[in-house]
């Protein structure tokens, strides 16, 4: 039989898809422990998440009274023994093994023995973040997409030491959290990034190898395939270096080569175009506006 | 250019741009300086190439341009454009059309077949002629990992195809879209693509192989009978 969460704790509350989890958890009735090694950065999620919850009420999506028991239910600590009764840890914290390794290994001691710990990465395996921790068997992933407040999906994948009850419990809390979980094996990338990133290798080098403008790629792939956003566009807004950090992750352990980082990628990373964070990638940016390609 | 710009449309045979019906070919005026060449024209030099036009246009399967014009040390080109509109199996035709243009082909000719083309409705994109043009060469490795992965138990097929769409936005995921496209047909067009750049990501996906030699077999056993 599946457990029960009440409590969940967020770790990397502070960060970009921490934040975005932890109103995920709140907004569907759950205790939530925000946890970051950083105030000030709690301190901006906070004042990001009032706002949020504040556009939601504007909208007619919830009543001020609601948003005021959400937000009750948050709480932001910089200390880890605030975590200790949590039925689930999330963990968003920096995209590094050791890092997750050693924040799961202290948490062991700490939790009560059904805690189940989760991941949110990307790019690492579950199997072994889980595996210095003390308590594989309730170790699961579970990858949100960006921004996660708004997106539904996550993908689920157990490790090589999952138990079935883990990943049952952590599926129900999923879909009790109004998410929709899909079942992946814990592989690099997992299903989105595994597509994506190769993909997205593809279109680089399509366009190295001048087969077409960028502005001419994305407005093919728009308009034949009915994809929302061009991929040159995608990367831009993704930032090709995290494009190359993807690849740096991928191919080094999957050895496919559409995986590996184009040349042009590398320079583009070089030349400091890194997409709309720099005003320059593919296309040029003036502030938000996009003009050429 | 803009505005508009007549053209005649030579056919042989069934077209996968413009089907029957289509309402492209009802806007065709004999004798136009702009001629729509539509069908199988794959045999080279079985069409004439009337080198007084402003443009040929001539529809591609997954061959390329040269294959009907020659080429020449990286100087190819004339007043032939190459086009294909986007079309996955035998769904409806998309809104796109392909150009094909070769290091040298005039640009006066391109110029004239996007006139043609976004005068009928169409968004229209140029690219060099390289196999695959720009679709087929970016979604068709994507529909092979996606076929792979599904032989490898990475995830069901439509846990995948929802990744796609809740994750990405896609209209539909990679495998109900290879599929719908049919098998047989991502198999023509990936073995092309393989013959071509033969790296492992154009390489047809098993379960595109298993659906070609099924349908060799069944024409195999209609051939018998
Ligand atoms: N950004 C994305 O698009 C995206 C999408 C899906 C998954 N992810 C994954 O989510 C995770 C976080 O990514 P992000 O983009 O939100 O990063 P981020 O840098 O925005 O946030 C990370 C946060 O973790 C905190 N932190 C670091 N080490 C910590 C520790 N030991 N204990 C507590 N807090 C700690 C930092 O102070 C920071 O606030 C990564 O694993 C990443 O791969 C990111």
């Amino acid at each position: 039989m599946s457990g029960i969460i009440r409590k969940v704790g967020v770790c990397g509350a502070g960060g970009t898809m921490g934040a975005g989890i932890a109103i995920v958890t709140a907004r569907a009735g759950f205790e939530t422990v925000c946890y970051d090694l950083a105030q000030p950065a709690l301190d901006a999620a906070a004042k990001q998440t009032a706002g949020f919850f504040g556009k939601s009420v504007d909208r007619g999506k919830m009543s001020a009274g609601e948003r005021d028991a959400v937000l009750a239910r948050m709480r932001a600590t910089t200390s880890l023994d605030d975590l200790a009764d949590c039925d689930l840890v999330i963990e968003a914290v920096f995209e590094d093994l050791k890092t997750k390794q050693q924040l799961f290994a202290a948490l062991d001691p700490l939790c009560a023995k059904h805690t189940i710990f989760a991941s949110n990465t990307s790019t690492l395996s579950i199997t072994e973040i889980a595996s210095q921790c003390g308590r594989q068997d309730r170790v699961v992933g579970m990858h949100f997409c960006l921004p996660a407040q708004l997106m539904k999906l996550i993908e689920m994948s157990p490790g090589m030491n999952t138990s079935r009850e883990t990943f049952d419990t952590a599926w129900s809390f999923a879909e009790a959290a109004g998410q929709t979980p899909v079942r992946t094996q814990d592989k690099p990338g997992f299903i989105l990034n595994a597509l994506l990133v190769p993909f997205n290798n593809d279109v680089i080098r399509a366009v190295e190898a001048g087969v077409a403008t960028p502005a001419d790629i994305d407005a093919a792939i728009k308009t034949g395939l009915g994809y929302r956003m061009g991929p040159c566009e995608l990367l831009d807004l993704i930032g090709l270096d995290t494009q190359l950090r993807l690849c740096e992750a991928f191919y080094p352990v999957t050895l496919d080569v559409r995986s590996s980082a184009p040349p042009l990628l590398r320079r583009m990373v070089a030349a400091g175009h890194l997409g709309r964070k720099t005003g320059r990638g593919f296309y040029t940016y003036d502030g938000n506006a996009m003009f050429g390609g | 250019m803009s505005g508009t710009m007549a053209y005649s449309i030579v056919t042989a045979g069934d077209s996968r741009s413009f089907p029957a019906g289509d309402a492209f070919l009802s806007g065709a005026a004999a004798g136009a300086d702009v001629v729509v060449c539509l069908g199988a024209f794959h045999a080279p030099g079985s069409h004439r190439i009337d080198d007084a036009k402003t443009a040929i246009l001539l529809e591609l399967d997954t061959e390329c341009l040269g294959v009907h014009t020659g080429e020449s040390a990286g100087e190819e080109g004339s007043n032939v454009v190459g086009f294909a509109r986007y079309r996955n199996g035998d769904d409806a035709p998309s809104g796109l059309i392909e150009l094909v243009r070769q290091p040298s082909t005039h640009s006066s000719s391109v110029e004239a077949a996007r006139v043609v083309f976004e005068a009928a409705g169409f968004t229209v994109v140029v690219c060099s002629d390289q196999a695959g043009r720009i679709i087929d060469r970016l979604v068709r490795p994507k529909y092979n990992a996606a076929l792979r992965f599904l032989d490898e138990g990475l995830a069901s097929a439509r846990d995948m195809d929802l990744t796609c769409r809740l994750g990405l936005g896609y209209a539909d995921g990679p495998i109900e879209r290879v599929e719908r496209g049919g098998l047989a047909r991502h198999h023509e067009i990936t073995q092309a693509l393989f013959e071509t750049y033969g790296t492992p990501g154009f390489a047809p996906a098993r379960r595109a192989v298993v659906a070609h030699r099924r349908d060799q077999r069944q024409t195999g056993d209609k051939k018998e009978k």
